[in-house]
Parts: C-alpha cells; structure tokens; sequence
C-alpha cells in the first residue's frame, strides 16, 4: 500500500479533528481517543511488517519527484520508532481515561495528546529538514500547552523555562537550515546526504552541525542545555509526563541520530568526538542530579538526561554495534521510563504525594504495583535478565572494541548510581513503613484498579519481554544501525524514484 | 548587500540574546521575536540574494532567459514566519496567565515557585 507512510500522521489528526467536535462530551472523547491510539498501533504494526526485512517504505507526497517535494521515508529506525509511539500512545491514553481530572479533559487534552501524537509520528517519518521542523513545531506547540494545561503555580513557572528554550532551539534549528539551504539548495535529506559526500565543504559544514547538535542537544535535553527539563517536568500529571518522558526528548535524539549518521558524517572525530563528550557529562550530570532529590517524580525527571546520555554515547561512539546499543537502548528506556512515571501517577494517586519522606509502607498494601515498580526500576538500572542489561551491555562491549576507556567507566559508575537511585525509591516509598499512616484516597473499586493498571502491566510485559527474547531485538536493532551506518541505501531508496 | 544584511542580522541576533538573559517577562519575548526574525532573514540572505525574474516558464519556452530568483527560501520564510506568529501569540497568553496567577514578571522570582 502507497500510502501507508502517511498513515502515522492522518489518523491522529483525525482523532484529534474528531474529539474537538465532540468537545462537550468526555465520555465520547475517550473512546475516540482510545480508537485513535488503536489505530495507530495497527498501522504502525503494519508499517512495521512492511519494513523489517530492511526495505526502506517511501512516499512523495503529492507525487513531486524528489528532491522537489516532501519525501516521507521510513527505515528501521523509523519504523520501531512509530512501533513505541503506537504502544505508548494506548497505553498512556487507558492511563488517562482513568487519572486524569475532569477539568484537563474538558480544556481539550485527548486532541492535544493526539495532536502531539501527530507530530511526534510526522517527525519520525519525514525525510525533509524542513518538513521536520514544522513538526517539531506542531508536537512543540501541543506539548506546551498540555504542560500548562491546568494552570497551577509551578506548572506555568516550569512552562516559562521549556517555552522559552524550545523556541530558542527552534531558532537555531532554523538559521541552521538556511545556512544549510544556502550551501547545499536542497533540503531533502537524502539529496543533502549526497551532495555532502560528493563535495567536501569542510569548516562551514562542521560549524552548521554542530548548530544542528545545539539545537537538537536543548530538545533532547543533553548536557549543558537541560535545565529546562527538570524545571518542567515533574509539574504536570502523570499522564502527560509520561508522554513527554516518553517521546519528546527521544525526537531530538532521533533527529541527531538522523542529522549526525546521514549528513553530517563527514568529520566523526571531531563532531561525533564532541557528541561522545556530551553524553559522558548528560549522564554523569544527570544521575547525580537525581541523587540529591527526595521526590519520586523529580528522581524519574533528573532521570531523564541521564538516560538520554546512553543513548547518545551510541552515536558518539559511531560505530555499527554502538548504534546497535543506542537502538536498543531507545527501545528500553521509552518503555521502562514511561512506566515508571505512570507507576508514580498511581502511587501519588492512592497517597496524594510523590514525597520519599511521607510516603511508606506501599509494598504492604498493593503488592502488585510494588512489583511492577521494582521490575521496572530494576530494568533501568541494568539488571540482567532485563531489557536495560542487554541495552547498557551493548554499549559497553561498543565502548571497550573502541578502546574508548573513559566513557565506559563513566557508563558503569553511572549505572551504580542508577540502581542507587531506584533502590532509594523502593526503600522509602515502598519498603519502610510509613512515618505517619497516610490515607489511602483510591476511590477506585477493585475491578476499575485492576483495568487501571493494565497498561503498566503491559510495559513491564514488554520489559521482560525485551530481556528474554533480547536475541531478535539485538538482530533488529544491529540491522537498524547497519541501516544507518551504510546510508547510501536511504539515498537510493529517496532519489531513486519512488513511487 | 549581503554585508549590509549580514550585519541587520547580527544586531537582531544580539538584541535577542540580550534582551532574552533580561529578568523581565516581556522583554523575553521581544527577544524571542527579534531572535527568530534574525533567522528568517538569515534563510533569506543564504539562500542568495540576486535580481532574478519569475521562475516560471512561459508557455513553449524550454529555459530562462535571465537566471531566475530562487523562490524556495522566501516559501520556508512565509512558513517559519506563521509559526513563529502562533508561537508568541501562546506565549503572549501564557506569560500574561503566569504574570495574573503568580504576581510577577520578574524571571528570578519564578524560582521560588518550582518548590
């Protein structure tokens, strides 16, 4: 099917053109959004099926040959990319149809959660700078407004921060397109791509990457340009956090993965050198961030960055089984990540507070999501047999075939710090008794609880899933980076005529 | 001329980033604007500035006369310039909404707030 590409960016959006019209009932907006999530795991699901044997799936919209029209052009890369937004989005959108309080729906959360949807799948499925840019705008403009909406004190201080960094990424996202326009006349990656191979640009080249690395470093959140995260982050619900944690950070890391194996290949000891740089200190800064807080969803934010600084190192490393490491590790983290925020919703949902110090005693109460918390956290840390073991393993063994010393032993003390970090929630939160016998404000009957927490038994599913058949996740990540490292078959795929 | 822009688009730079590390809310966001006008123009002036016709072929022609103005930039422009219109307009609101409920405009008083 030709159209199959373009599928991932129609049908959130005509959820979210749907939900608006039913914009006075919640109860409709629900089960639409609910369809909506559905549908775009099952064509991502198909996109999938299209594409895992290595064929690169492309689209010229509105059939203007490339390089004069958008191309939309979906590797493997993309496509397991599209496979965990289709998963996060019914996940997180069951999630919300329970916690979220009434207010945010009625003010439109279900559309702006599929519009986000919409720009997050547009991004990953582009193969135009500028096209990515207007996505980056679309999923930008949602997700402010879902990170305001509501409107207490904190939640607007924080959006001040990420508002305001966003759009000065964007900025510097633009100017370095025109810089890139005006040296290459073409804004098709594939025909950048090419044209970069043939003529050596040199200096000019390297200063407009590493705008690029700035521009994509401040969405991802990658060291020195994270502050806005932490600030931002732990203010919103749990639902939205989820989200964010899960999938916007991730397109900035997807676009550099993008920008840094297709176009600006040229020079790795110095650019990838600098981008191996920054991981080290994304994580080193990160972890020791989250070591000093007391509070649940602030730890799982600082966490954030340090996570980001693994997926990263992949790229920084630059070689065929690093990027392995990196794809594999982008699998995990969305899933582990997103879970554990939805885990601190539900928490803060029976106790009325993410504070280490209030909260207790949860493992005697609900056993269960004390369980789902600890596979979880552990997965994280890197424990075997979990996916995050196989995922920081990858990296490592990448790291030690470079010889790259330092930034392994940095991968391995921040790893230590991680499970610190986890183990410090799992004993205050759910071990210790509680300092004082909290309430427990779950108004939910047992069968309503248990479709609850169905979404975040299904990522600890798929976390376990992905350590004991890490096999086929390893063969399709390292055919993934094969993918990327040899980018020669995505030019021919795009300039070859497609269809 | 592309000197001449060069520099516009140095002063529209730099006004920017000052006017941005201001503590004061509005000044922010004039900053921002200024920020993402010196970007345009810098798209603008990269992808090359000469006096060309239309690029449209008459009917039955093969090739231009003239070589023709590239029309490209001025498209990405017309499009960076409505979204960087909806962006300061939502952030306009959520300044002004941040100002009404917290009180202030002063950026260093919003730290307190984060607890």
């Amino acid at each position: 099917m030709i159209f199959l590409p373009v599928l991932p960016i129609i049908i959130p959006l005509a959820g979210a053109v749907l939900c608006m019209l039913a914009r006075r009932n919640i109860a409709v907006q629900k089960g639409l959004a609910l369809i909506t999530s559905v549908f775009i795991l099952l064509t991502s699901l198909a996109i999938f099926a299209q594409t895992k044997d290595g064929t690169i799936a492309v689209m010229n919209v509105g059939s203007w040959q490339a390089p004069y029209g958008i191309t939309l052009a979906i590797d493997m890369l993309s496509s397991v990319m599209l496979l965990l937004v289709g998963v996060l989005s019914v996940g997180v959108s069951v999630y919300a149809c329970f916690d979220l309080d009434v207010t945010r729906m009625k003010f439109g959360f279900f559309p702006l959660m599929l519009i986000l949807l919409m720009g997050v799948n547009g991004a990953f499925v582009t193969g135009d700078l500028f096209n990515l840019y207007v996505w980056f705008e679309v999923l930008l403009t949602a997700s402010f407004i879902l990170l305001a909406l509501g409107g207490e004190r904190a939640q607007l201080a924080g959006s001040i921060k990420y508002v305001t960094l966003n759009l000065l990424s964007s900025a510097l996202f633009l100017a370095g397109i025109g810089i890139l326009y005006g040296m290459a006349g073409t804004l098709n990656l594939a025909e950048l791509a090419h044209l970069v191979k043939d003529g050596a640009r040199g200096d000019l080249l390297t200063m407009v990457a590493v705008m690029f690395m700035m521009a994509f470093g401040i969405k991802a959140g990658m060291f020195p340009l994270y502050f806005w995260l932490p600030a931002s982050y732990p203010t919103p619900p749990a639902a939205v956090t989820a989200l964010f944690s899960g999938l916007l950070t991730k397109v900035g890391v997807y676009s550099m993965i993008r920008m840094f194996t297709l176009v600006f290949d040229t020079d790795p000891a110095f650019l990838h050198g600098l981008i191996l740089v920054g991981a080290g200190l994304t994580m080193v800064s990160g972890v020791l961030a989250a070591a000093a807080q007391y509070e649940m969803r602030k730890i799982l934010a600082v966490h954030i960055v340090s996570q980001i600084g693994y997926i990263v190192m992949g790229l920084g490393l630059f070689t065929e089984l690093a990027l392995t490491g990196t794809i594999f590790y982008l699998i995990h983290v969305i899933i582990v990540k997103t879970n554990l925020f939805l885990i601190a919703g539900a928490v803060n949902r029976l106790k009325g507070s993410y504070d280490l110090h209030k909260l207790g005693g949860l493992y005697k109460e609900k056993p269960g999501l004390s369980i789902l918390f600890i596979i979880s956290a552990m997965s994280l840390a890197g424990v075997p047999p979990l996916s995050g073991f196989f995922a920081k393993f990858t990296l490592i063994l990448a790291g030690l075939r470079t010889e790259s010393w330092l930034i392994v032993a940095t991968a391995l003390g921040v790893s230590l710090l991680t499970l610190y970090s986890m183990t410090k929630i799992w004993a205050y939160a759910f071990w210790k008794p509680a300092a004082e016998p909290l309430p427990d404000l779950n108004p939910m009957p047992k069968s309503k609880w248990f479709i609850f927490l169905l979404p975040m038994i299904g990522f600890t599913v798929i976390t376990i899933a992905l350590g004991v058949f890490a096999g086929p996740v390893f063969d399709y990540a390292a055919d993934a980076a094969a993918q990327l490292m040899n980018p020669q078959g995505y030019i021919d795929a795009v300039l070859g005529g497609g269809m | 001329m592309e000197v001449v822009l060069a520099i516009v688009i140095g002063v529209l730079y730099a006004g920017g980033v000052y006017l941005m590390m201001r503590r004061n809310l509005i000044q922010l966001i004039i900053g921002l604007g200024l920020l993402s006008h010196g970007a345009n123009l810098l798209i603008f002036t990269a992808g090359g500035l000469r006096q060309g016709g239309a690029p449209i072929l008459a009917e039955g022609e093969k090739a231009f006369a003239t070589t023709p103005a590239d029309p490209l930039p001025q498209a990405l422009i017309l499009t960076a310039i409505v979204i960087s219109f909806a962006v300061t307009a939502f952030a306009l609101v959520l300044f002004l909404r941040t100002y009404k409920t917290v009180g202030t405009d002063d950026v260093d008083d919003l730290k307190e707030m984060q607890k």
